[in-house]
C-alpha cells in the first residue's frame, strides 16, 4: 500500500485559462449533452418506446437518422432520451462521494491520530481492490436496480476523494492563516467549515468533475453487462448490448451509443482537467 | 542492512496481503446472504426444491451453524481450491473456472503486453517531442483511451476491423495452436490494451519529462553522452517508478476489463463465467470466480511493491519505515 504516484498532470495545457479549441469542443459537447438530458422530450424526432414494427432495422435514412433498432424503434432518439440516465446517476455519484469525501477527508487530515489510521486504512483497502469486479459482483448478486448500482457506486468512490483531500488538508493544517485562527481560538469545527474547505474548493469541484466522467463508463459498463437498469430502457450501456448481436444488420445501433458514451465521458474529463488547472492556479494565487 | 530492511518489509506485506485476503474472502462469502430471497432457495438456484433437496442442501452449507462456523468451513475450503458445485454447470467450481481460465489469462496478458509497448513508445515519444504535433496526437490518444468505455471500443473494432475490413474473425477463440488462437484474440486484446495503453501513456510522458529535466540529464549531454544513453539509462530508467507503478494498474484493468470484453467478442472465460453465473444466480461459481480475480489483482499489487526494491536502492533504505 505504499502507492509511489507522481502529481497529476494534467493532460490540456492551456496559457492561464485561455480556452484551447480542444475545451471549446468539450464544453460545447458537455452543454448538448446536458440540454438534451434536459428537455428530450422536445428534441427528439420520436419516443424512445414508439415501435414501428413495419420498418425494424433500418439503415440510416432522412427520417431515422441512425436508424432502427429490432423492435423498429428510432436509435437516434434513443439516444438522446439516454443522456438523461447517462448523467443523473453520475452525478449523484459524483456528488455523494465527494461530500463523504470531503467530510471524511477534512476531518482526518485535520485531526489525526487513531482517527486519520483509521480513516486511510479503510481507504487502502479500498484501494487494494478491484473496484469494477465489486461493482459487477455486489450489484449482480443484489439483482439492484439503477440507484441501487448508484449508491454502490458512491461507496467505492468516495475513498479516492477522501485520500485526495486528506492530503490536501494536511498541507493547510499548519499554514499561517490555520495557526492564527487557532491562536485567536476559533473552534476546529468553523476553521473546517469556513476557511480550510473554502480553500480547497477548487480541488472540490475539479476532482467532481473527473469523478463524473470515471462514473459514465462504470455505470455504462454495469448497464452494459445487464445490470442496474431494466431491460429495453433507453440507456446508453444497455442499447450498446443489444445492438451488439445486430452489429452486421444495423450497426448504429451499436455504435451510436458506444460513440454518444465515449464522446460525453472524454468531454467531461477535459473539462474537468481544464477546470483542475485553471482552478488550482487561482488556489495557489490566494494561499 | 539492506537485506533487513528488505526482509522485515516483505514479512509486513505479507501479513497485510493475508489480512487483505482474509477481509475479501468475508465479503466474497457474505455474498450469499446478499442476494435476495431465501438462502436454500439462492443455493437451490433455478433447480427443483423437494424436501430431500432442502435438508441436502442445508446440511452441505451448514446452515443450522452460526454464520461465522458457516464463514469459517467455507474458508477452510476454499483455502483447499474448493468452492462447492455449480448448480448451472453441475460440476465443481474450480473445474469451471480451470476450463475458463486459458482465455482469460490469454487476452489479459496479450492486452497488457500491449499497453505497456504501446504505452512506453507513445509516452516516450511525448516527453522528447513536448508541445509538437506528436506529443499533442499521444496526448489526444490517451485523453480517448482513458474516457471511452473498452465495450464501447472493443465494438467499433469488431465492427471495423471484422466485420467492414474482414481483417480478423468475428466470433471464435481458434484452433489451440498459438498462432491461430493469437489471431482470433488480437482484436478482444487491443480492446482491452487500450485503456492500458492509455494510463501508461500519460504516465511515461508525465514521469520521463520530469527526470529529462534533472542536471544529471543536462550534465550528461554536455559531457558527451549519446542520445540513446541519455535517454535509456539516464531518463527512463529514472522513472521506472511511476511506470511500473502504472503497469501494476494496468493488469488490474485487464484482468477486470476482460469481464466486459468477452461479453463484447461472446468469448468463454472467466468473465463471461461470472456474468452468465450471476445471471443464473449460481452463487458458488460468483464467489469463486470473484476471490480468482480478487487473489490475483491483490498478489500484482505486492509484486508491483516488490519491484520498487529491485529498480530504486533508495527504496530499499527507507521500506521498512514506509
Amino acid at each position: 500500500m505504499t502507492a509511489v504516484l507522481t502529481a497529476p498532470e494534467t493532460f490540456v495545457k492551456t496559457k492561464r485559462g485561455k480556452r484551447s479549441v480542444l475545451v471549446g469542443m468539450s464544453l460545447v459537447i458537455v452543454t448538448l449533452v446536458i440540454f438534451c438530458a434536459l428537455f428530450q422530450q422536445f428534441v427528439t424526432p420520436y419516443s424512445a418506446g414508439t415501435q414501428d414494427l413495419n420498418n425494424t432495422l433500418a439503415g440510416p435514412s432522412l427520417s431515422h437518422l441512425l436508424g432502427t433498432d429490432d423492435l423498429g424503434r428510432d436509435v437516434f432518439s434513443r439516444i438522446i432520451v439516454g443522456a438523461r440516465s447517462a448523467l443523473i446517476g453520475p452525478a449523484i455519484i459524483a456528488f455523494g462521494a465527494m461530500l463523504i469525501g470531503t467530510l471524511l477527508g477534512l476531518t482526518a487530515g485535520y485531526r489525526g491520530g487513531w482517527y486519520q489510521t483509521l480513516v486511510m486504512r479503510w481507504v487502502d483497502l479500498m484501494f487494494a481492490v478491484p473496484q469494477l469486479l465489486i461493482a459487477i459482483v455486489v450489484v449482480g448478486v443484489l439483482q439492484g436496480s439503477y440507484w441501487e448500482a448508484v449508491l454502490v457506486l458512491i461507496v467505492l468512490t468516495a475513498p479516492a476523494d477522501t485520500r485526495l483531500l486528506r492530503g490536501a488538508t494536511v498541507a493547510q493544517r499548519n499554514l499561517p492563516y490555520v495557526e492564527a485562527l487557532r491562536v485567536v481560538g476559533v473552534p476546529s469545527r468553523r476553521i473546517l467549515a469556513g476557511h480550510v474547505w473554502p480553500t480547497l474548493m477548487p480541488l472540490t469541484v475539479a476532482q467532481t468533475f473527473l469523478n463524473f466522467a470515471t462514473s459514465i463508463v462504470t455505470l455504462a459498463s454495469l448497464s452494459f453487462l445487464g445490470l442496474g437498469v431494466a431491460p429495453g430502457a433507453a440507456d446508453w450501456g444497455r442499447m450498446l448490448a443489444e445492438g451488439r448481436d445486430l452489429v452486421v444488420v444495423n450497426p448504429w445501433a451499436a455504435i451510436g451509443p458506444g460513440l454518444a458514451i465515449a464522446l460525453t465521458a472524454a468531454s467531461m474529463n477535459i473539462v474537468g482537467d481544464w477546470l483542475l488547472e485553471r482552478l488550482s492556479s487561482r488556489g495557489r494565487a490566494r494561499a | 542492512m539492506d537485506v533487513r530492511v528488505v526482509g522485515i518489509f516483505i514479512a509486513r506485506r505479507l501479513l497485510g496481503l493475508a489480512v487483505l485476503l482474509l477481509i475479501i474472502s468475508f465479503l466474497v462469502f457474505s455474498l450469499i446472504y446478499l442476494a435476495p430471497g431465501n438462502l436454500v432457495d439462492v443455493l437451490l438456484g433455478l433447480g427443483e426444491k423437494t424436501p430431500e433437496v432442502v435438508a441436502a442442501i442445508r446440511q452441505q452449507y451448514h446452515l443450522d451453524q452460526p454464520f461465522f462456523v458457516q464463514y469459517l468451513i467455507w474458508l477452510g475450503n476454499a483455502l483447499h481450491f474448493d468452492f462447492g458445485r455449480s448448480i448451472m454447470l453441475n460440476q465443481p467450481v474450480t473445474a469451471a473456472i480451470a476450463a475458463r481460465m486459458a482465455i482469460t489469462l490469454f487476452i489479459s496478458v496479450y492486452g497488457f503486453v500491449v499497453a505497456v509497448v504501446a504505452g512506453l513508445v507513445l509516452g516516450t515519444a511525448a516527453a522528447l517531442k513536448r508541445n509538437t504535433a506528436v506529443d499533442r496526437g499521444a496526448v489526444g490518444i490517451a485523453i480517448v483511451g482513458v474516457s471511452a468505455p473498452s465495450f464501447a471500443t472493443g465494438l467499433i473494432l469488431l465492427w471495423v476491423f471484422a466485420i467492414q475490413l474482414g481483417w480478423f474473425p468475428v466470433i471464435g477463440t481458434g484452433e489451440a495452436d498459438f498462432g491461430d488462437r493469437f489471431w482470433h484474440l488480437t482484436l478482444p486484446a487491443l480492446a482491452l490494451g487500450i485503456t492500458g495503453t492509455a494510463l501508461m501513456t500519460k504516465m511515461t510522458r508525465a514521469a520521463l519529462i520530469e527526470s529529462l529535466e534533472q542536471d544529471y540529464i543536462n550534465f550528461a549531454r554536455s559531457r558527451g553522452v549519446g542520445p540513446l544513453r541519455t535517454l535509456f539509462v539516464y531518463g527512463l530508467r529514472n522513472s521506472l517508478i511511476p511506470i511500473v507503478t502504472a503497469a501494476g494498474l494496468v493488469i488490474a484493468t485487464t484482468l477486470t476489463g476482460s469481464v466486459l470484453i468477452e461479453q463484447v467478442f461472446s468469448l468463454q472465460g472467466i468473465g463471461s463465467l461470472l456474468i452468465s453465473s450471476i445471471n443464473n444466480k449460481d452463487i458458488p461459481v460468483v464467489q469463486g470466480t470473484t476471490m480468482l480475480i480478487a487473489v490475483l489483482v491483490v498478489v500484482v499489487n505486492l509484486l508491483v511493491d516488490l519491484c520498487y526494491f529491485v529498480i530504486d536502492p533508495r527504496t530499499r533504505m527507507k521500506g521498512a519505515l514506509a
